[in-house]
């Protein structure tokens, strides 16, 4: 057995012999713990790729068939295990690619690395071949951004690449590292950062706050909570869920909460915004108070501000000082972590049950199941829903898959009815509303969670934005479950030119090639459903299935999602029909 | 909300790419700067960026608070016109004959407390330091005598009160970074 000095004498020898900064990226990215990296190789990013080939058996590359995939496998990754996602790119076209996923990370608050090769320092400015300014095009819509010219920067922006992508509120970086950089030499020495001078990540919570947070919450007749994201990148499930249970106080969530309270719990009181629940958007604004726990008043949550919960008094749990009255003004802004903020405020809330106010939630939920729910989860009509899909798949994972979303009428349909009892188990572009999503980031979600079962939900339309990862489905084996709802339209566009446009479809209308035949070539299992009574067997089968498994289901063409708050109207005027 | 004439300090890194960075948050909110100038500040490898833009107070609190969330912004304030004193630089070129021809205008240059800064055959460089409105009074003055060139600077301001950003830097300084 070494002596500990020994192994530390070995460390330090390893440490400080010189190798290129190519082998130093992948270094940072080991000390990191990172073991899966998504990317597409190219010129400029060339010597990072020779070292990945050296060090394959300790950092394992999944090659996507396109930048942008690589991006949303590496969402989907961080999404599902916590941790930050890493994607690798060349430079022009290649960065560029990048570019979608980085959005739909920066909005979504997203931990993600994401390394672009460079043309040589000497040709920037000059035009080069596939040179383009990834810094400047990337600069607002990335927490940080960084061009590395020096083979010895490598190790220093690195470290503060993962800091800054994973501490405080989360969010994509970008480090563009010049080809000379990935050849040059340096004498390597990593250590991970620990703090940035000018960086704040989770601000002072200042006592006086909560102490005014728990007078509003003791005095309210009708509270309510709406909780986001933050609690699950605050990994403060537990938190809220006790916070919940000895407030008595009903909860609703943001569509990214989803999964951070089981959909099971008697206080889930269902989603709040545009096509939530009637209930939790119908008492946001009959509510005396509300408890807004790590999320940001999206304009999709709130509809008109000038209508939002004007009768109540707001209390903001948020990280994020600069999400402080954007857009709801709040009465008290208690700032931090929300795992440490609940849980200082845990033991000085009183237990209540509300009885007549959780009733009111419960009355409403009554008049959204009979002219809502019924209809989609248990259709009389012979089309198929998307609802009873949904309930479909309930059936066979009880409620314990990840669940991974398009953009779209799917997309509200599962977040509406899928069933959850763990966190980390809705994966969806929330913010961005990015179609092409869900494909790539069901890989990243599978592999972030070997364990679960990772279900896949896409339109038509969607599913087509990004299809070439059936490629890298293939490649990896990776046993995710594809089910695309196909009603041969851009669903959720056809539904507003019905409701907002009298009905001119234009440009809504899909010609669908045959989406069976295409996942076969990819010698992925299919099935194509169109009737009810193969509807649950075709699922079971799906579900039972050790290889990845595509099924296709044929579900009624003009079907809209409600209950719908139309843009720009108060929660109050949610539309049943 | 009535618009304002307000004064944003930021302190920052000294970064390439952070100009950028700051000047989109305004450009994502079609909110034209009305100048913007950068330099060292008192504490040593910290810059300065001064902006000078009319918005409502609402807008500058976001706009600070969206500076402030970058990285590598050591600390933004907002500042209403009563709380700094500020100055603004021009230089006017001006033909040297006109000192000869036009008898006024040697009037005006010695009502305006402008400086002489160069003087040649061919033009004279006037420097004329102030508020905005005496540097343009100096230029409406001037206009009608032709002026060969004009440029005026951005604003620069400092804050009447302490500035709290030095105890916090005192506060790094003390730390290893």
């Amino acid at each position: 057995m070494e002596t500990q000095t020994q192994t530390e004498k070995k460390e330090t020898k390893a440490v400080m012999t010189k190798i290129t900064g190519a082998e130093a990226v992948i270094r940072c990215l080991l000390a990191e713990g990172v073991d899966l990296v998504y990317g597409y190789p190219g010129g400029a990013i060339m010597p990072v790729y020779d070292e990945l080939y050296k060090f394959r058996d300790q950092l394992h590359h999944v090659l996507t068939r396109h930048e942008q995939g690589a991006t949303h496998a590496a969402q989907g990754y961080a999404r599902t295990s916590g941790k930050v996602g890493v994607a690798i790119a060349t430079s022009g076209p290649g960065a560029t690619n990048f570019v979608t996923g980085i959005a739909d990370a920066q909005i979504d608050s997203t931990p993600m690395v994401c390394i672009t090769g460079q043309v040589g320092s000497h040709l920037l400015g000059s035009d080069a071949f596939q040179e383009t300014d990834i810094i400047g095009i990337s600069t607002p819509i990335t927490k940080w951004n960084h061009q590395v010219t020096k083979a010895e920067d490598i190790p220093t922006i690195l470290a503060k690449a993962f800091y800054i992508a994973r501490s405080g509120r989360p969010g994509p970086v970008l480090i563009d590292i010049t080809k000379d950089a990935q050849f040059g030499e340096l004498d390597f020495k990593y250590s991970k950062c620990k703090g940035i001078r000018s960086y704040v990540p989770v601000p002072e919570t200042d006592p006086k706050s909560l102490e005014e947070a728990v007078v509003l919450i003791n005095k309210a007749k009708k509270p309510m909570i709406v909780f986001g994201q933050g609690v699950i990148l605050g990994e403060a499930e537990e938190e809220l869920k006790r916070f919940v249970e000895k407030s008595g106080i009903p909860a609703a969530w943001t569509i990214l909460g989803l999964s951070a309270l089981p959909t099971s719990h008697p206080l889930n009181v269902g989603m709040v915004g545009m096509h939530g629940n009637y209930g939790p958007n119908k008492l946001t604004n009959e509510c005396d108070l509300l408890l807004a726990v790590g999320m940001r008043f999206d304009d999709r949550v709130t509809g008109n501000l000038q209508t939002y919960a004007k009768q109540a008094k707001i209390i903001h749990f948020e990280i994020d000082p600069a999400e402080v009255n954007k857009n709801v003004k709040a009465d008290v802004a208690v700032m931090g972590n929300v795992k440490n903020t609940l849980n200082q405020i845990l033991p000085l809330v009183k237990s209540d049950a509300y009885e007549a106010w959780v009733q009111e939630f419960k009355d409403h939920d009554a008049i959204e199941f009979d002219k809502v729910i019924k209809e989609e989860l248990h259709p009389i009509k012979e089309g198929l829903s998307m609802g009873e899909v949904l309930r479909g798949i309930n059936e066979e994972t009880k409620g314990d898959a990840v669940i991974v979303s398009d953009v779209g009428q799917h997309q509200m349909i599962a977040c509406r009815y899928a069933e959850f009892n763990k966190s980390k188990s809705n994966v969806t572009s929330g913010g961005l509303g990015t179609m092409g999503f869900a494909l790539p980031a069901a890989i990243g979600a599978k592999m972030g969670a070997p364990e679960r079962e990772v279900v896949a939900i896409i339109g038509d339309g969607g599913y087509q934005m990004t299809i070439q990862e059936l490629g890298t489905i293939f490649q990896t084996r990776v046993p995710v479950k594809i089910v695309v709802l196909n009603n041969d339209f851009l669903g959720m566009v056809r539904q507003w030119q019905q409701l907002f446009f009298d009905k001119r479809y234009a440009s809504t209308e899909m010609v669908n090639p045959d989406f069976v035949t295409i996942a076969k070539g990819y010698h992925i299992q299919a099935k194509r459903v169109a009737k009810r009574e193969d509807l649950q067997e075709a699922i079971a089968e799906m579900i039972a299935s050790k290889e990845p498994y595509f099924l296709e289901v044929c579900v009624e063409k003009e079907n809209n999602v409600f209950p719908m708050i139309p843009t720009g109207a108060s929660v109050s005027d949610i539309r049943l029909e | 909300m009535e618009k304002e004439n307000f004064t944003i300090s930021v302190y920052t890194e000294n970064n390439i790419g952070l100009l950028n960075r700051i000047s989109a948050i305004f450009l994502k909110r079609h909110i034209n700067l009305d100048s913007m100038t950068a330099s060292q500040s008192e504490i040593k490898d910290v810059f300065r960026f001064t902006i000078a833009v009319k918005v409502t107070e609402e807008q500058v609190k976001k706009i600070v608070g969206q500076i402030e969330k970058q990285i590598e912004v050591i600390r933004a304030f907002y500042h209403k016109e009563e709380d700094i004193i500020y100055q603004e630089t021009a230089l006017f070129k001006v033909a040297s004959k006109l000192l000869f021809e036009e008898r006024q205008i040697q009037n005006v240059i010695k009502n305006s407390n402008a400086n002489i800064v160069t003087v040649t055959p061919e033009f004279f460089v006037l420097e004329k330091t102030g508020r905005r409105r005496e540097v343009d009074a100096l230029y409406h003055k001037l206009e009608p005598y032709g002026l060969m060139q004009f440029t005026r600077s951005g604003r620069i301001a400092v804050t009447k009160d302490k500035m709290h950003i030095s105890t916090i830097l005192e506060k790094f300084a003390t730390e290893t970074v």
